[in-house]
């Protein structure tokens, strides 16, 4: 049985594609047949990212409305066999998502996968209900940022309502804590919310936390998942948050506050 | 913490992380307690307001409507802070 992943976070810029990308990635890497899925319909950077954007010919649209078939829209990843893209339209508006249209593709690629992982666009509008609406499982993306959490609890409020499996009454949507951008220095300093402090207010188990790093621009400027740089301490977390996902026992890493030379500690910086 | 913060952070005040954390918790409950409340909550409070409003002036922090499940029932709570 194919297990269908939503990427969210209602607020945008946190982090969803950076997380799709390595985690499709990472579940891949694992052995898993894994396509990811860009449903920002008119603003695809999924491709980008995973540096397939110039070969993009069909799109998920293309797809729903019959004007392509999966397999001639399907992008498989050069770096990974089991890797696939199914790339959003740029140009047509999200309405042209259905949840008929949307099921259909989901059934189609049911069975050729083990994991269909669905990006999702920023806000709570007809393209994020629809990339979380089949889910099995969610994982949400949260910065230790006001806007951030607050945002992250709306999308779980809608998880639990109006997603497929709350509207048949099946065993609700597993949702997963995925907390990206953190600083441990700030954290120390009291200037940034703790893991415990995101985990009280939202109450869902943690999948993973995903230190600030250099690595993961330096991976975007590349279309390279961030998984993929090994050494990183970001593609070492990401690594840990899909052993976590596939049901290991993995401990925190990188929550710790980098130690200072004597002169940074005496003058900052 | 360098020297200069020595400086910088002798006042009570607690540290923003705290401020963010109390702010959530706030709003987060009230959040989710609007979710699972009826949909024609916020029309209901804003017709009582207004009736209200006709005898008492009143502004929008001293009316709070609530719907509670109590069981098999449920108890729609009104509260009015009415100025002196």
């Amino acid at each position: 049985m194919a297990k269908i992943v939503v990427i969210t976070s209602g607020k945008g810029g946190v982090g969803k594609t950076t997380s799709s990308a390595a985690i499709s990635m990472g579940l891949a890497l694992r052995g898993h047949k894994t396509v990811v899925i860009d449903f920002d319909i008119g603003l695809r950077n999924l491709d980008i990212i995973m540096n397939c954007e110039r070969r993009v010919v069909f799109d998920f649209v293309n797809v729903i409305q019959q004007e392509a078939s999966l397999n001639q829209a399907l992008i498989k990843d050069k770096r990974c066999d089991n890797l696939y893209i199914l790339p959003a339209s740029q140009t047509r508006d999200k309405d042209a998502l259905t949840k008929e249209g949307v099921k259909k593709v989901l059934d189609d690629l049911a069975e050729q996968f083990d994991y269909i992982v669905c990006d999702s666009p920023a806000g709570i509008e007809q393209g994020a209900q629809m990339a979380l609406y089949y889910a099995d499982e969610a994982i949400v993306v949260t910065n230790p940022e006001v806007s951030s959490v607050r945002d992250s609890d709306r999308i779980l409020g809608i998880l639990q309502s109006k997603s497929y499996r709350a509207e048949t009454n099946q065993p609700p949507v597993r949702e997963h804590l995925l907390i990206t951008r953190y600083d441990p220095e700030r954290v120390a300093r009291g200037d940034m919310l703790d893991v415990p402090d995101i985990e009280e207010i939202l109450a869902i188990p943690l999948l993973g936390i995903i230190p600030e790093s250099q690595a993961v621009l330096n991976a975007s400027n590349k279309g390279m998942p961030v998984v993929l740089d090994e050494k990183s301490d970001a593609g070492q977390a990401y690594l840990d948050t899909v052993a976590r996902f596939l049901g290991e026992e993995k401990p925190h890493r990188f929550l710790e506050a980098q130690r200072k030379g004597f002169l940074k500690r005496v003058f900052g910086g | 913490m360098s020297i200069f913060d020595l400086f910088r952070d002798n006042s009570k005040e607690p540290r923003s992380a705290q401020v963010a954390k109390e702010r959530l918790k706030v709003i987060v409950a009230h959040e989710r307690h609007q979710r699972n409340a009826p949909d024609y909550l916020p029309a209901l409070q804003r017709d009582i307001m207004d009736v209200i409003r006709k005898y008492v002036d009143i502004g929008p922090e001293q009316l709070q409507v609530d719907v509670n499940e109590e069981g098999n029932y449920s108890i729609l709570e009104v509260n009015v802070n009415l100025p002196k």
